[in-house]
């Protein structure tokens, strides 16, 4: 089953998990599976439109989706999927 | 027996000499090797752009650290081509090399016939001894460090990540340190911020971070820079520097700080951490991707709560902001391969590290083809960076 890789700023909406297994065949299905079993991140990985949001980076073990074929890329079950949303945390927190 | 100047003449008759001319010819083509046999002193006052340092006395047990191949073709040189014809007999007829020649009349005839000599920098005795860790490793050398004691480097924030970027930067001899901050110390800063010290609190960071860093390394010049970044200041400051360090703790600085950098072609060490994860990465502009390449749009504020209070494990801006001035180190001095194109990530608690691909976005509106080069005049347009983070309150 493909592993998830959740980010810090989302791990209040899986329970602190950081990694979440997901069954699924392609990128889409995955993370829709993760939306389904963990609903608060639904809203912050895919805009109205269905698509994701343009702030969230989504790699397949290491290269981002949109230069595969986004959320239609499949995935085997060894596969990583990595949630990336920016940080700007550094100097004042 | 004969004398002197008979031996010399003698080991002349047996050896190869070229002159300046035919070694300068023979300089332009690759694999060959130029060996000074000098002492250290006489090397260190002018030498032949190029050469390599054995001094006869080493050159037994050194040559072949330096010139594996006895098939390379060698030319060795002195002062006036004495000690070089000596050390080519050695080199020919006890150590094996099929292909060694002398300077005939040395590096005196050489500097006459008006071909380049260089005369190298040096360091104090004080530095030698400072940097001789450094100057051991071969990848740095001296001349690694004098690009170190060269460089100028700007840290955005005297913080988290600042704070041991700042302190191992200095140690390791960076000439010129900028230090970006509006804050002043306090004791909540203490846990990670270890540049600064408890006599220090309430003392602008810039202040408390100058005066570690010279009582550390007084090599290094530090300049305080005691404001914010923003659309009207940042090109005269990033100007001054070589590479940038960004610790910032909000976007819109970040998102300044990126569009500034690659209309001046300086590159960035970006690190940014929460909780127990950091991310870093190095953007060189049009050698690899921008930050807006990787992000082109801010998270909304509920995924961004660095623009209010977070926690942060101390150990980890540590960790990050020493793979910063890691990443500082190799721009400086060409070693190794910085994190260009690649973004790593990593999981304190778990001790994990994921290394992501980070590719050039074509349409990017800062650094892709169709980008518009951002001129002075534009630099009033920078977006409003501050009304996003500000929306924040917002929510």
């Amino acid at each position: 089953m493909p592993t998830v890789k959740i980010p810090p700023v989302l791990r209040a909406q899986t329970g602190g998990e950081s990694q979440v297994p997901i069954d699924g065949t392609d990128v889409g299905e995955v993370l829709r599976g993760l939306a389904a079993a963990h609903p608060g991140t639904e809203k912050q990985l895919f805009g109205d439109d269905g698509e994701l949001n343009r702030y969230v980076n989504v790699y397949l073990n290491d290269e981002d989706v949109r230069v595969l074929d986004g959320l239609a890329t499949g995935v085997g079950a060894d596969d990583t999927i990595v949630i990336l949303p920016a940080m700007a945390g550094g100097r004042g927190l | 027996m004969p004398t002197g100047a008979e031996l010399i003449e003698m080991i002349k008759a047996g050896i190869e000499e070229v002159q300046p001319s035919e070694a300068h010819e023979e300089l332009t083509a690759n694999g060959v090797a130029l060996v000074d046999v000098r002492e250290q002193h006489e090397f260190e006052e002018r030498h032949i752009p190029g050469a390599i340092h054995v001094p006869r006395g080493h050159l037994e047990t050194r040559i072949e650290q330096f010139v594996p191949d006895k098939d390379t073709r060698v030319i060795l040189y002195c002062a006036s081509g004495n000690r070089s014809a000596f050390a080519a007999r050695t080199l020919g007829e006890e150590l094996g090399y099929s292909d060694v020649a002398s300077l005939a009349g040395g590096i005196t005839l050489w500097k006459d016939r008006n071909y380049e000599t260089v005369v190298p920098r040096k360091l104090s005795q004080e530095q030698k001894e400072r940097y001789s860790r450094h100057i051991l490793v071969p990848e740095i050398g001296l001349e690694g460090q004098l690009k170190l004691l060269d460089a100028r480097v700007l840290l955005l924030g005297a913080g988290g990540l600042g704070s041991p970027a700042a302190l191992y930067l200095a140690a390791a001899g960076v000439g010129t340190i900028g230090l970006v901050d509006d804050d002043v110390v306090d004791a909540s800063n203490l846990q990670r911020q270890v540049i600064h010290s408890t006599e220090t609190i309430d003392v602008p960071k810039t202040t408390s971070a100058r005066r570690a860093i010279e009582a550390l390394n007084p090599d290094v010049t530090v300049n305080e820079h005691r404001m914010r970044l923003d659309s009207s200041n940042v090109i005269e400051l990033l100007s001054q520097y070589d590479v940038i360090v960004d610790g910032a703790d909000n976007f819109p600085t970040r998102y300044l700080l990126n569009d500034a950098s690659v209309r001046l072609g300086k590159p960035v060490v970006s690190a940014s951490i929460l909780a127990f994860d950091g991310q870093i990465s190095t953007f060189v502009p049009h050698q690899g991707p921008c930050y807006r390449c990787l992000y082109p749009t801010p998270p909304p504020p509920e995924l961004a709560p660095s623009c209010g209070a977070a926690g942060v494990l101390g150990m980890l801006p540590g960790v990050m902001g020493l793979f910063q001035s890691l990443e500082v180190f190799k721009l400086v001095t060409g070693a190794g391969e910085p994190l260009i194109g690649r973004l790593l990530l990593f999981e304190a608690l778990s001790t994990t590290f994921t290394e992501l691909k980070v590719k050039r976005d074509p349409s990017c509106p800062i650094c892709g083809p169709d980008a518009p080069q951002l001129a002075d005049e534009d630099l009033g347009k920078f977006p409003d960076y501050e009304a996003f983070c500000s929306g924040s309150v917002l929510v």
